[in-house]
């Protein structure tokens, strides 16, 4: 945990997004009593250390029609998975991807990536692709489609000043 | 809706500012001005599109494990509980993605909050709750950094 007090509040002032008001940094400064330039400062220092990765317009994936949704799972051996894995992220429709533990005897698979398509015909096919691509063709894999969606929205890491506790937005 | 319905003015808004969004007093009066139409077209567009949900938010997405800590939990729920136990897991505040998944572990979230010991403790409470194995795998290495999705490319 690397932020300060003054980040977290800052966080959870802009973590379900910026106002969409001609001036969204002055709005956020208004309600944490701070200057609009300050606010621009902090989230450029946030993003500057990595903490913010990407910052702007984010999507909503199975909205804009790319329904088929799949986590696709890779048991590779422990000593391969770093150069497997570097070669999956590289492929444009790979959107994740992270080793995570295996949990025996329920989840033998340790390597994950996330891939989005418009139908499952497609995304069957991608898989395919990036398991060659990244020469993982001989290990165990498998497909997990979503079937529906509960509950999407970014991670809220500090406590939200507006959360009511069950609200999803 | 699906992409190939937007328009030009809309795909090139949802495309092209998905990450180095303008750090500056008037952001969107900057986007308008590289699109080539005015800040109230882009505004509005944008509240249309967190409208109809091809938008979750104008902001962060941040790095795991930095601002916070985070898991990626699993369960096998007997198909008869489905919608009772996604819908408990989904009233937690720290749960920010839920989806039921075709596989015996069917039920698969993101719990994410300010410290580990929250983290645990939500996993814990979702499993005594339920009476449920709660499958806790936690990111070990990122391989992927994070760029958007690219529309246009796919």
């Amino acid at each position: 945990m690397d932020v300060s007090t003054n980040e977290l509040r800052l966080i959870a002032e802009i973590q379900d997004g910026l106002p969409l008001e001609p001036q969204p940094y002055a709005a956020v400064g208004r309600r944490l009593g701070i200057g609009e330039l300050e606010v621009i400062e902090a989230i450029r220092r946030l993003i500057e250390r990595g903490i913010i990765r990407r910052f702007g317009v984010v999507l909503s994936h199975r909205d804009l029609g790319y329904r088929a949704n799949a986590m696709a799972v890779w048991d590779v051996p422990d000593g391969a998975v770093r150069e497997i894995g570097g070669r999956m992220a590289a492929l444009s429709f790979v959107t994740l991807c992270y080793r995570r533990p295996r949990r025996l005897p329920d989840w033998p698979y340790n390597l994950f990536c996330m891939i989005h398509g418009r139908d499952r015909t497609t995304v069957k096919q991608l898989v395919d692709d990036a398991a060659r691509a990244a020469r993982a063709e001989r290990y165990p894999r498998a497909i997990l489609f979503s079937s529906r969606r509960f509950k999407q929205r970014g991670a809220r890491y500090a406590p939200s000043p507006t959360a009511s506790g069950e609200a999803e937005r | 809706m699906p992409v190939d319905e937007l328009s030009d003015l809309e795909m090139d808004l949802l495309d092209g500012f998905q990450r180095e969004f303008p750090l500056q007093p008037r952001p969107y009066a900057a986007l308008a001005e590289r699109l080539g139409c005015d800040e109230a077209t882009v505004l509005r567009c944008l509240a249309e599109f967190v409208d109809r949900g091809l938008v979750s938010r104008v902001g962060p997405v941040f790095a795991p494990h930095r601002a916070g800590a985070s898991t990626l939990a699993a369960m096998a729920v007997p198909s008869g509980r489905v919608d009772e136990v996604a819908a408990l897991v989904s009233s937690f505040d720290e749960v920010n993605h839920n989806y039921e998944r075709q596989h015996r572990l069917n039920l698969w979230f993101v719990v994410a909050a300010p410290g580990a010991a929250r983290v645990r403790a939500v996993l814990d409470e979702i499993a005594a709750r339920t009476g449920l194995e709660v499958l806790d795998l936690p990111l070990q290495e990122a391989f992927h950094i994070d760029l958007g999705f690219p529309l246009k490319w796919t």
